[in-house]
Formats: C-alpha cells, structure tokens, sequence
C-alpha cells in the first residue's frame, strides 16, 4: 500500500472504532461520569474536607488528577480489549486479516481508538470535577504528553489482552484484578510518604504510580518521584508493548490457526 | 500463457494438535476460469482457502495469487483477492453501508471512489434500500449478498466463495447463480466455489477439484468428469398407472411406485431402446428426468472408494483417481 493509502486505512479504522464508542455511548461515556462524580462527591466533599491537605494541597485538589488519569487508564484499556475481542468473536477481524492492511496499521486504529476513547472520557471527567474544583495546570504540555501517552500504553495492553483472549471472561480479568487494585494503590487518592518505608520502596514497582505522579505533576507541580524517570519508564513500556502486540499480529498469535 | 489465477505447490498443513489437514496439494486454477473445489466436510476445503486468504498460516509449499507468492508479497497479492467465508463475519451491528465502504477504506479507496461502487454493488444485489438499516436486520439471503458485495467493492480479479448459498431459499440461490455467472462472464473475475450443493457446482462450474482426507483427488472439467459416469438413472412419470414392470434387455427397471418407473441406463446404452418397449407395451410417458444429481454420483462414489482404500491402508491409494 502506498502512504496515501494506509492513511485512508488507518482513518478508516479509527473512525470505525469511535463510531463504535459513541453510539453505544450509555456503556461507555455516562458510566464513567457517573462514577467519577461520586468519587468527586464522596471522597472529594464529604471526606476530603475531614482530611485536611494533602502534600500542600486541598484533598479535592490532590485526588482530581488521579481520577481523570484512572478514568483515562480503564477506558483506553477496555475500549480496546473489548472492541478488539469482539471482532475476533464474531470474526470481523477477517475482514482486516484478508485485506492488505499491514498489520501496523491494524494495531495503530485499534491504539488510536481506545485513546480518543480514554481521552473523551478524560476530557468529560476534567468537565466534571469543575463543579467540585478550580483547576489549574502548572505544565500544561507535560499534563498532555502524560495522559497522551498512558492513554496509548493502555490502549497497547488492551489490544495484547484482546488478542490472547479466548472467552468474554479473559478480557475482564486483568481490569478487574491488575488494574483496578494497581491504580488504587498508584496513589490515586494518598501521597506514597504516608507510606511506611517499606510500601513507600514496594510502590515504586507499581507503573501506574509513576503516570499519576507525573500527571499530578503537570496539574499541581508536586511529584513523589522524578518526572524524567516517570516519562522514560511510561515511553519504554509503550516502545515493548507495541513491539509485543506487533509480534503476535504478525504471527497469527490468537487469530490464525 | 497468463499466470494462473491460483497456483498451490505442495501446501501442507499440520495443525498444532497433530492433525496434517493438506497433504502437499497442488492446484492450478486458471484466469477467467469459473471453479468448484468440493470435498466432504473436514476434507481440506476451508483450510486451502483459508491459507490463501491468510486466515491460516501453512506449514509448507507455495501459494502464487496471479504469479505472486504470499510468501513475497502478501499484500499486493490480496489486492487481486475477494473473499466471501462461510460464516457472516461482519460486525452485525453497523449498518449496511459503512460495512461496505469501511472494507473499501481497508483496501485504500477514498470515500468519494468507494461510495458510487457501493451504490453499484449494493442496488445489484437489492440491498440498496437497506443501506442505512443495521446488518443484523437483514434476511440470511440478505446477509451472504451483503458478504459478497463487501468482498466486490475493491474490484478483485479473484473471488472465493465458500458455500455462497448455504441455507438461501431456492430463488434466491438462482438469482444469486445469475449475478456471479454475470460477473465471471463480463468482467472476468476468476470465481473459486466451495459447495455442498453439486447441482451448484454443475450448473456454474467448468472445473472441479475434488479434495478428499487432505490430497487432491481429481481435478478437471465438469464435463470430462460427467463424461466418465458410467450409469445414470431416470425417472419417468407415467401417464397411467402401471399394471405390471416392463422388461427391457440390457436395463435394470424398477417400479418407484404406480405412476412412476426408474430405469439405469449404463454408458453405450440407447434410451431409444427403452422408449421402444415402453412404446410397443402401451406406456405413455409424460416426462423424464435424472434421480439424482450426476455430479453428486461421482463425487460420492469417489469419496467413498478413497475412503475405503484409506481405510484397508493401501499406501497412496487416492493416487488412482488423479487426472
């Protein structure tokens, strides 16, 4: 295929993919406004202001970023996992398998489709939290490039998920029991010096810690870790599992006998 | 001589739980040509397909689509190829267009070159009116066209058809016969058919590959296959009902009940002979025709003699039936 063409390819695909989203926008949009609006109310409001501060900052302030990075985090994930375990259920991967799409490009509209997935619904809870919040974003490039690139990273382990998936129960396992326990514990809602020392040491494997501080970072200006280690750790996990997913599209992995 | 359409060399499968499904098959099938690969079920149909349509990697051999190997340039080799599966495999709840043209955007057409195409196809097959309802609305005769206009709308020189008509109403399954003879006749896709149903491979057909336990066991002309029939059986439906059998010299009759006789006639025997008696004997005829399938004699009595040599383990023994 010539550029043009695998640009008319790619668009093609990502497009499909959040007409997808969007028309079935009650499973995928509303939920997450729903349920972050409760967390703004329950632990922002009604607990936060029992807490105090919370490295200098309001309690409503702290947790605003760690939410829309979660809700950015679970949508690109399962946007992918789900959209790309359907097509493989009901075979309309074939479609992309028998054209001459490379295999790239298949892997990027999938990628490009849980990000403006988990974008959209970052940008929605970002919109809900102004009820609750004044946000002001101290590095505003920074703040971007982070949730940009967690969003593909995310994205990228969705499509690995959908890919070694056999049943509807496989694409749920890994959101329900790695992701979901690892972003609460990515000091969503605390700052890891509460930790005694040793959790303090045992959070720093968590990867999701370092994309909340980062994020943190960019809205509010205070980090629990090095920004330059964060951005380097989120682009080598992008970099290793592109690289994966690539490998397994190429060798059939999950959807050729 | 132009590249053939398809040319297989050796294509072995072995699946991951042992089981080899092709045998090192070797087939060619020309440009233009109209093409029925039949076998019974778990012979190696759908797995040569697939391999050639890149749902299923091969553990050995050669594939060339109009002379280019898939090993070399799979890509530019599926420009030239149109599949239609056997199973609907479109996401049923988009609509009927955006399926069209969403596989058009996969082969690189623009919108503005893919919807005129699609208005094409689509009023062709009458789903036109549909365009705008979801897939999972539509009738299953309406969801095999819909898979057809699909695999059309990048204009492949190639189109494989696996059991195109499987479970469409009679009508349908004709109407659907004229539109790919029509566009096998006047715009020279080369058409590669599997089917259950020999009338279909018959009637539209002009060569046959029979594939059987993994290996090609006959691959020819309809008419060279027909030709080596060496029995038919007609069925003649009588004007008055029969008081006893007629005897004919040479012709195994049989009374299928009172108004209906059946007579097997070998090769070199006349039907002239047996109007003849039936003639001088008072028995008006009132029409004729075969009780079964030609093809479908053949292809059973095929199977069944490879399957019973495979079975008392003569090595190569489906070797006999090659052409």
């Amino acid at each position: 295929m010539n550029p043009s063409q695998i640009a008319i390819a790619l668009w093609t695909l990502v497009v499909k993919e959040i007409k997808r989203f969007t028309r079935i926008w009650p499973q995928t949009l509303l939920p997450p406004s729903i349920t972050m609006t409760m967390y703004f109310i329950i632990f922002g409001n009604l607990i936060g202001s029992r807490i105090g501060e919370m490295d200098g900052y309001s309690y409503m302030d702290f947790i605003v970023p760690g939410l829309i990075m979660m809700s950015v985090i679970t949508n690109s994930y399962s946007n992918v996992a789900s959209s790309f375990f359907s097509n493989k259920f009901q075979r309309s991967v074939e479609e992309m398998m028998v054209s001459p799409m490379p295999n790239w490009v298949i892997l990027a509209g999938f990628v490009l489709g849980g990000m403006a997935r988990g974008l959209g619904v970052g940008i929605i809870v970002t919109g809900v939290s102004l009820f609750f919040t004044r946000i002001e974003v101290a590095h505003p490039l920074l703040t971007i490039l982070v949730v940009v690139l967690t969003a593909a990273l995310f994205a990228i382990g969705g499509f690995i998920n959908a890919l070694l998936g056999k049943k509807f129960d496989d694409i749920s396992i890994i959101p329900t029991f790695v992701l979901t326990p690892l972003t609460y514990l990515g000091g969503v809602f605390y700052s890891i010096s509460l930790l005694p020392a040793f959790w303090q040491g045992a959070s720093m494997l968590n990867p999701i810690l370092y994309m909340v501080n980062v994020f943190r970072f960019g809205f509010l200006g205070v980090s629990d870790i090095p920004v330059g280690w964060a951005l380097a750790a989120i682009m080598g996990f992008i970099v290793a599992l592109f690289t994966l997913a690539l490998w397994m599209l190429e060798n059939g992995k999950g959807i050729r006998s | 001589m132009a590249e053939p359409a398809l040319s297989i060399r050796g294509l072995t499968k072995v699946y991951g739980n042992g089981f080899q499904a092709l045998k090192g098959i070797d087939l060619d099938v020309q440009q233009g040509d109209f093409y029925a690969l039949l076998g019974p079920n778990g012979a190696g149909k759908s797995t040569t397909l697939g391999v050639v349509c890149s749902l299923v990697q091969k553990t050995a051999g050669k594939v060339k689509i109009f002379g280019i190997d898939i090993d070399e340039d799979f890509a530019r080799a599926k420009y030239h190829l149109g599949v239609v599966p056997q199973e609907f495999n479109f996401n049923q709840f988009e609509n009927v267009l955006d399926i069209v043209l969403a596989q058009a955007g996969y082969y690189g057409m623009s919108r503005r070159e893919a919807l005129p195409r699609a208005e094409s196809l689509l009023r062709d097959l009458s789903l036109w009116d549909k365009r705008k309802g979801s897939a999972r609305m539509l009738s299953g005769g309406m969801k095999r066209r819909l898979m057809i206009a699909r695999a059309l709308m990048h204009r492949p020189r190639l189109l494989i058809l696996d059991e195109p008509t499987a479970g469409v109403d009679i009508e349908l399954r004709r109407s659907m016969w004229d539109y790919m003879r029509r566009i096998n006749r006047e715009e020279g896709t080369t058409i590669i058919l599997t089917t259950h149903y020999l009338e279909e491979a018959e009637s539209l057909c002009r060569h046959v590959g029979i594939i059987n336990q993994g290996e090609i066991v006959r691959n020819t002309s309809v008419r060279e296959l027909l030709a080596e029939l060496d029995t038919e059986t007609f069925l003649f439906d009588l004007a008055a009902p029969l008081a006893h059998v007629p005897k004919i010299e040479g012709f195994e009759v049989k009374r299928v009940d009172d108004n209906q006789l059946s007579v097997m006639v070998h090769r070199g025997q006349r039907l002239n002979d047996v109007f003849e008696v039936l003639g001088r004997e008072g028995v008006q005829v009132m029409s004729m025709r075969n009780r079964a399938n030609r093809l479908e004699e053949m292809f059973v009595s095929m199977v069944e003699k490879g399957n019973a040599q495979q079975r008392n383990g003569q090595k190569g023994g489906s070797k006999e039936f090659r052409g």
